[in-house]
């Protein structure tokens, strides 16, 4: 074939395989595009210090970087304005049902709000540590809301999840994930 | 008259911020530093803006440490990098030119030489075909016509 019939097609079918791998890729869920990689992935909990919710009727005990230790554990980034974390929340209440250890972060909310939230719908955290002006999240590269995170027994993070646990997420992506850190 | 259309008008092509009164630094030549520094970074949550136009929250929480990271006595790299860190490289605006982002550098231009390319050779082609005005022979044609010439020479 001649040349230049056979350099538009080899461009076209470069193009159709570059394309086309893309397209499967975020066709099959397997690469979400909203989701930004995070940078924390494989680097050490960020140092930081958080006080409890501000209210009287429950201790949440506030949070801190030597928390992150020794087992693994989810850091759930959530706040009471925040729908999606409503529509998750059931998933965390499964997970801590579950022997899960779930860490909360309380993102830039009202301490009575947050506590109304709570005794709404449950309470699946072990700890909560109150980030009223959303500092520490901006340490922890978040982004959107909720997030969680996984971070293994060393204190490391091995994953960063953007967006609402749905329940059949547990099974594909957290569960497992869970395992594998736990080795 | 006259001035006051000038001014209109620079008001509408200037380029506007999403920058509330209360973030601005009294510090004039930290502000500056601060705005150059808002416009290379992007809004994670509005993913085409930058931070000096969005006007999501954490836009506006990361102008705020922008500007308190300078104050602390960070250079301009300094502050980026700290934002670069927990956001990672997809919020530079400017994205760093290394291995992994190659192509995406060096790639229109390539794409550029290559269509240049084609089409110089397309148009030699073009301009070929237009002074013999035939198609080229075909291998047979070309035998035919060799050994009609080679005739015409004997003769």
């Amino acid at each position: 074939m001649r040349p230049y019939t056979v350099a538009p097609l080899a461009v076209f079918a470069l193009l159709v395989f570059v394309l086309g791998l893309y397209l499967w890729q975020v066709g099959s869920g397997k690469k979400d595009i909203s989701q930004l990689p995070s940078a924390m992935i494989e680097k050490a909990v960020p140092q930081f210090v958080l006080p409890p919710i501000a209210v009287t009727e429950i201790n949440t005990l506030g949070l801190k970087t030597s928390d992150l230790r020794d087992k693994v554990s989810l850091v759930n980034i959530w706040a009471s304005w925040c729908p999606p974390c409503r529509l998750e929340h059931p998933t965390l209440m499964a997970l801590a049902k579950e022997g899960v250890t779930i860490y909360g972060l309380n993102y830039r909310d009202k301490p009575y709000d947050a506590l109304n939230f709570l005794k709404i719908l449950g309470n699946p955290y072990k700890q909560i540590g109150a980030d009223s002006n959303g500092r520490v999240a901006i340490e922890w590269g978040v982004y959107g809301y909720p997030e969680t995170f996984v971070v293994d027994a060393t204190g490391q993070i091995r994953y960063r999840h953007v967006g609402p646990i749905y329940s059949g997420q547990l099974d594909s992506i957290i569960r497992p994930l869970l395992n594998r850190v736990s080795k | 008259m006259i001035v006051r259309l000038a001014t209109l008008l620079l008001l509408i092509v200037s380029p506007s911020s999403a920058m509330e009164p209360d973030e601005i630094l009294a510090d004039r030549s930290l502000e500056t530093r601060a705005r150059i520094i808002s416009k290379e970074l992007r809004c994670v949550v509005c993913q085409n803006q930058s931070i000096d136009d969005s006007d999501a929250p954490l836009a506006r929480d990361l102008r705020m440490l922008v500007r308190n990271r300078l104050k602390l006595g960070d250079t301009n790299e300094e502050a980026i990098d700290f934002v670069a860190k927990r956001y990672g490289d997809f919020v530079l605006l400017r994205p760093p030119f290394q291995a992994s982002t190659l192509l995406l550098w060096v790639g229109p231009a390539l794409i550029l030489i290559l269509g240049f390319f084609i089409i110089t050779r397309w148009y030699r082609r073009q301009a070929k075909l237009r002074t013999f005005g035939v198609r080229s022979l075909s291998p047979d044609q070309r035998t035919r016509v060799d050994s009609l010439l080679s005739k015409h020479d004997d003769q």
